[in-house]
């Protein structure tokens, strides 16, 4: 089989949407659940026609209930079905903290493994729209916390894909942050079923001099200070972290281990996020006596997402800043 | 002489059944209890003594493939449900043979093959879920209702409104029963809830809502029963309200500073178990030598359950992160 003629230029939210099709042509227990992802498509128009083909049954709108929406695709999803259920705003799960955190992460365990909880919950996420504050976060790290959970950000629109059928696969409650700003980015997507695997980073950039590790859409921002810096001789390696829980430490540690300078780049607040979790792994594994440089973490701001655009853009990472932090990062300015 | 509804349905053996599982939770709960005193249980406990007609009457007709969510206040719902009372102790005294592995302990104790999807510590967070297994029901066709049990208490949290709203929106075979014993924790629903029967909330759900005494065995499985045969015929769900009253604290940590003992033994007049043994000896269901016997005999399965869970081994300390995720196949 010729691998490029299975390859089609499409958006992230396509991607996304062909997975749901394929799941829902496939599995007869796979629903969707939330608000206005039928006629209307979702607030992002990523479930768009869906219900057309597949109906109101397996496409459910739900009324504006979070906790309540959660919570029915939960026991769903502990009795027979397979509920791909979407926030329409990432903000809007801490409605249902109680559900994802309390239930459906922990029901495995204190039932001694006697149940199983198959939901994948889509959730909207990240700044640069103007939204503001409640509207724009990044709280992925928040469920990295949380035993029970997978936690994935898919940066391309084949990982959005294949994240989100491998997802579905996945025996236990699986949330996909998905950004908003990448909802449009094209890229090339295997057609029909493939899983990516879950726990499993991607280097998308091979480099010698520093490893900066991003997820989401700090992946293209990376790649753009990588491809900026290289002008002037700075080897960037950039990793996409791809999952937060499980993470994955192997690969990590063996570019810091060949670059000796870690760098990580995150779309939620700086303090007591990925940053920190990544840069504590490396500093109690074998890994810690190759650095030749502190740790950097970049993160937002610590403020609420600001609705004023240029604030906005200020409040986290952006090309430059991440530029100009390897580079004081490469030259030990740090 | 007026014959009542439970008598009038259900099979004599059935009846017996039900007897003798009302005396399984009372011994059992009694069993945990000292159990407790005597340092094999650790934690704490809801016990639901006093409240056995209303676990037992809503789950009489139930099968094995019909689902409930409990509470905090499970162990009569599990037992009811057809538990095993010796894997229910083995639970509470944190062993490998327990229903969750010694993972949950009475908070959280289960039996999903008999349809248990488990009690809850969170307040109201088996409603949804209860809602989201009617769904299952629903969109794979099967049969099966599902009852959500939950407590006057959760009445009042967001999760008991948003659940009965989706399950009336989409018709979905699910049966809320109110366990209403008057309080949560020290609150009592005066002080707590806008309505004077929470069965009246149904109304806000265009859905049916029943108060019944929930010591009376017969009145809670008709208006079960009636509810169940809504579900089943696909007309949606219900609510059922159960008054009814717990003779023992909420937990370990209560010091009854908020009731007073009259009211207490005034409940205690009305003895849900009494009272059930007393109609069925009235309708020739069973005799005082037969109702002893069923006595004798739940006695005797909780001591033997007290026994094996003493005998069973206790998780590896090893185990500690096992079942956070499914375990890898092949
Ligand atoms: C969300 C939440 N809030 C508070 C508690 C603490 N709590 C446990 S049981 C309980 C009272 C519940 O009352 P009710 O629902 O009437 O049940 P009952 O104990 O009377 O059976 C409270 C406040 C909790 N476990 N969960
Ligand atoms: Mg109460």
């Amino acid at each position: 089989m010729n691998a490029m003629t299975d390859l089609r230029l499409m958006t992230y939210s396509e991607a996304i949407r062909e997975a749901m099709a394929i799941a829902l042509e496939a599995d007869p227990t796979v629903i969707l659940m939330g608000e206005d992802i039928g006629v209307y498509g979702g607030a992002f128009q990523v479930t768009l026609d869906l219900i057309d083909r597949f109906g109101p049954d397996r496409v459910m709108d739900t009324p504006i209930s979070e906790l309540g929406g959660a919570g029915v695709a939960v026991g769903a999803a502990l009795t027979g079905l397979k509920p791909i259920f979407e926030f329409q705003f990432s903000d809007f799960a801490m409605l249902a903290m109680e559900q994802i955190v309390n239930q459906a992460a922990k029901l495995r365990y204190m039932l001694g493994g006697e149940a199983s909880v198959p939901v994948v919950f889509r959730l909207p996420s990240g700044s640069g729209t103007g939204a503001a504050a409640q509207h724009s976060q990044s709280i992925e790290a928040w469920f990295g916390h949380v035993p029970g959970l997978k936690v994935l950000q898919p940066s391309t629109p084949e990982d959005a894909k294949g994240m989100l059928l491998a997802a579905l696969a996945d025996p236990d409650p699986v949330m996909i942050f998905e950004h908003k700003l990448l909802y449009k980015m094209k890229g090339e997507v295997p057609a029909g079923h493939y899983l990516t695997p879950i726990g499993k980073a991607a280097i998308r950039r091979e480099g010698t001099d520093v490893t900066i590790v991003a997820g989401s859409i700090m992946v293209h921002r990376a790649l753009e200070a990588a491809e900026k810096l290289a002008a002037e001789g700075i080897s960037a390696e950039v990793i996409d972290l791809r999952s937060i829980r499980p993470i994955d430490h192997a690969t990590i540690l063996a570019s810091v281990k060949k670059t000796g300078r870690l760098m990580v780049v995150y779309e939620g607040v700086k303090a007591f996020g990925v940053g920190a979790e990544i840069s504590a792994m490396v500093s109690e594994s074998e890994a810690f006596d190759f650095l030749d440089a502190p740790i950097l973490r970049l993160g937002a701001a610590d403020a609420p997402v600001p609705y004023n655009p240029d604030l906005e853009r200020a409040a986290v990472p952006q090309v430059d800043t991440i530029e100009a932090a390897a580079r004081r990062l490469a030259r030990r300015e740090v | 002489m007026n014959i009542p509804f439970a008598i009038r349905t259900y099979a004599p053996e059935i009846l017996r059944e039900a007897l003798k599982r009302m005396y399984l939770i009372r011994r059992f709960e009694e069993g945990a209890e000292d159990s407790y005193m005597r340092g094999l249980i650790h934690g704490t406990m809801h016990l639901s003594i006093g409240q056995e007609a209303s676990a037992m009457a809503t789950c009489i007709e139930l099968g094995d493939n019909d689902k409930i969510t409990s509470t905090h206040r499970g162990h009569g719902h599990c037992i009811a449900k057809g538990a095993d009372v010796g894997r229910m102790f083995a639970e509470f005294f944190g062993k490998e043979t327990g229903y969750c592995h010694g993972r949950g302990g009475s908070m959280h104790i289960a039996d999903v093959k008999t349809g248990n999807l488990g009690a809850n510590g969170i307040v109201g967070g088996g409603l949804p879920i209860a809602v989201g297994a009617a769904l299952s029901a629903k969109r794979l066709g099967r049969p099966d209702v599902t009852v959500c049990f939950f407590g006057d208490g959760a009445n009042n949290e967001g999760a008991f409104h948003e659940s009965l709203n989706m399950a009336a929106v989409w018709k979905l075979p699910v049966i809320f029963v109110c366990e209403n014993n008057g309080y949560g924790m020290s609150t009592s629903t005066a002080r707590s809830t806008a309505v004077k029967r929470i069965a009246d909330r149904a109304a806000g759900y265009s859905m049916p809502g029943v108060t019944v005494d929930g010591n009376d065995f017969s009145a809670v499985a008709e208006a079960v029963h009636h509810a169940i045969a809504r579900a089943r015929a696909g007309e949606g769900p219900s609510l059922v309200e159960n008054l009814t009253y717990r003779w023992r604290g909420h937990s370990k940590s209560d010091r009854n500073r908020y009731r007073t003992k009259e009211e207490i033994a005034e409940w205690m007049e009305r003895d849900p178990i009494a009272r059930f043994r007393a109609e069925l000896i009235a309708h020739g269901v069973l005799d005082e030598a037969g109702a002893n016997a069923i006595e004798t005999q739940a006695q005797a399965y909780v001591e033997a359950g007290i026994e094996f869970a003493k005998a069973s081994p206790a998780p590896g300390i090893g185990d500690v992160t096992r079942y956070v995720y499914a375990e890898a196949q092949g």
